[in-house]
């Protein structure tokens, strides 16, 4: 834990203005960067010889539409030779496009693309920025926070037609999101405001 | 499969070709479009187009409360469905603090390497499959469905488990299926060489895949292989070794490590774990602890039936528990295990409610399929398949 946190704090001096926290928590050492800074942070972390992640596990969107830059873009980084994870986080709105890291690991691309399709947000200097999990000609982020989970279109094959028809979604029985959260102990941000806990310990189950 | 051709300008004596490949093609493994650009039979160009049996994973289970998310894990990877459960769980029972008895982990580890077992005994013989050998993937599914019967005897089903839960596994073993899984283990062993005698000195196989595919150490960091991929390429990395999680560390096995990182050197090494599998589930069998199989906090998992006849408490956790579910903290966490294909994550991240904020699945297949255009350039089109084979790829996991 303590190495972690270290590791963090070396980081930080080693790109000053790069980051902007570092944390070290359930053993994994997470760092917020900088949007501008990432692809300078990457290359850090990649030849840095007491870094040295030269594996690029995985890049994901979240979604927080409150926050004023609503997504976070997280990447995962793997050191074989240190035998370390790290977490690189940086935030983003619509509008900011996230610099890509595709000339830092090739391995990028794809996750980009899905990132992208999913979530929106662009990647400036992407060779290929393409849908890549959705269907061919689709539109909408499907896990934006806003895109209703049943979605907004429907195939059907039509026999008239003799080809896949897109319409829109017509629901049988309307969509059921049962609410079973504790009302005096649920978590703060699904309830109303009115039923909301005075105090307490908000997200813990009594 | 239709093809066109074009003559771009200029090249007038050389017809580029573009073919699809798939996506309903029978060495696709899948639902796999290809999109590949010729110079006679030379492979210039893999696009490939995945997405087809994208079903929204990651949304559906941010509507679900964390006990809910477990089955869709096992519609991931359909081949070993218990390996994915296992990475869910570990990230739950990561954030939660939980601790699972040591019943429980034996009893996990003993699913995962059957599960291994059951994914790579399918690829390697479907290998041979996808180079014209017939014979290997009918003993192999003989033996498969084997298997299959364990998991069903265990979890009620023969794929879709949902055994893995947070804080444990869902019940305790039934009656004499340690016993018959340990008669399985030696006479598969036999079965395992009687396919090796078939396959691994043929002169056809040899033909269609050593040196085909070919990835070294760099380039396979670079594309961020794992599991069987990377250990081809002459890389000693296994999670089971390296970040021990579960208890593997009480079992004494072998990571085999290529040398010359082709299809070849895969099919090798994915024997060879098969082996070293049977090796953990016999000390695993042998080893086995009695005592509980899930954890006792009764607040993340449910109680047992018996208990709830008698006390009201018990009652109302299992109330509480199949509505309203469980709160995870607030937090973030990934959890990744060596899956058959590779390093399988969850990058879970918690508000504090019943449900995961977002939960992103890590597939190793994703990643893999990601290099067929670096892998397939300059190879010949017939190598296309035996390369796609050698990658290992499911298309419940690559599409989500």
């Amino acid at each position: 834990m303590t190495d972690l946190a270290q590791l963090g704090q070396k980081l930080s001096d080693a790109l000053p203005g790069a980051f902007r926290a570092h944390h070290a928590l359930v053993g994994e050492l997470t760092l917020d960067a900088e949007l501008g800074e990432i692809v300078r942070v990457m290359k850090f972390l990649r030849d840095d010889p007491e870094c040295e992640f030269k594996i690029l596990v995985d890049i994901c969107g979240v979604d927080w539409p409150q926050r004023e830059k609503r997504f976070d873009v997280v990447y995962h980084l793997l050191s074989l030779t240190k035998n370390m994870r790290v977490r690189v986080r940086v935030q983003t709105n619509e509008e900011d496009s996230v610099p890509s890291v595709v000339s830092v690991y090739p391995a990028a691309n794809w996750f980009e693309r899905e990132a992208f399709d999913m979530y929106g947000m662009a990647f400036s200097d992407h060779p290929d920025l393409r849908r890549i999990l959705t269907d061919y000609g689709f539109s909408g982020h499907p896990l934006r926070k806003d895109f209703p989970l049943t979605g907004f279109v429907e195939v059907r094959y039509d026999d008239e037609l003799k080809r896949v028809v897109y319409q829109p979604v017509q629901l049988v029985q309307e969509f059921r999101d049962f609410d079973f959260m504790s009302p005096w102990e649920g978590a703060p941000h699904i309830m109303p405001d009115g039923q909301r806990a005075a105090s307490g310990n908000p997200g813990k189950k009594a | 499969m239709s093809t066109y051709l074009d003559k771009p300008e200029g090249e007038a004596n050389e017809p580029r070709i573009t073919l699809n490949f798939g996506p309903q093609h029978p060495a696709a493994h899948g639902v796999l479009r290809l999109v590949l650009d010729l110079d006679g039979e030379i492979v210039t160009r893999v696009d490939p187009h995945i997405g087809l049996l994208h079903r929204g994973t990651e949304k559906l289970i941010e509507h679900k409360t964390y006990l809910q998310a477990v089955p869709y894990f096992d519609r991931l990877d359909y081949v070993a469905p218990m390996n994915q459960e296992h990475a869910f769980a570990l990230a739950v029972e990561k954030l939660l603090g939980l601790e699972v008895p040591k019943r429980g982990q034996y009893i996990r580890v003993l699913f995962s390497e059957l599960g291994r077992l059951m994914n790579h005994i399918l690829n390697t013989t479907f290998q041979a499959l996808d180079v014209g050998a017939m014979t290997p993937p009918l003993w192999g599914m003989e033996s498969r469905e084997t298997m299959l019967s364990f998991y069903e005897r265990v979890s009620g089903s023969r794929m879709h488990a949902a055994y893995f839960r947070p804080g444990g596994v869902h019940q305790d073993l039934p009656p004499g299926l340690l016993e018959d899984m340990y008669k399985f283990l030696d006479p598969f062993l036999k079965v395992l060489d009687d396919i090796d005698g078939l396959i691994v000195e043929n002169r056809i196989f040899k033909q269609r895949n050593v040196d085909i595919g070919v990835v070294n150490r760099e380039q396979a960091e670079m594309w961020a292989f794992s599991g069987v991929m990377l250990r081809s390429a002459g890389v000693a990395w296994d999670l089971r070794r390296s970040q021990p999680y579960e208890c593997y560390n009480d079992f004494d096995f072998q990571i085999p490590v290529g040398r010359n990182g082709d299809c070849y050197d895969r099919y090798v090494l994915r024997m060879e774990e098969m082996r070293q599998s049977i090796k953990i589930m016999k000390q695993c069998i042998e080893k086995m602890p009695a005592g509980p199989v899930s954890s006792a906090d009764n607040k993340v998992v449910p109680p047992k039936r018996e208990e709830m006849k008698r006390s009201m408490e018990a009652l109302i956790h299992h109330f509480k528990l199949y509505t309203e579910g469980y709160h995870v903290p607030k937090g973030e966490v990934y959890a990744a295990v060596e899956a058959p294909k590779g390093e399988f994550g969850v990058y879970l991240v918690s508000d504090g409610g019943n449900k995961p904020y977002r939960c992103k699945i890590r597939a190793p297949s994703f990643v893999h399929l990601q290099a067929m255009d670096y892998m397939n350039r300059g190879h010949m089109l017939a190598d296309v398949s035996a390369v796609l084979g050698s990658l290992d790829i499911v298309f419940g996991e690559v599409d989500r």
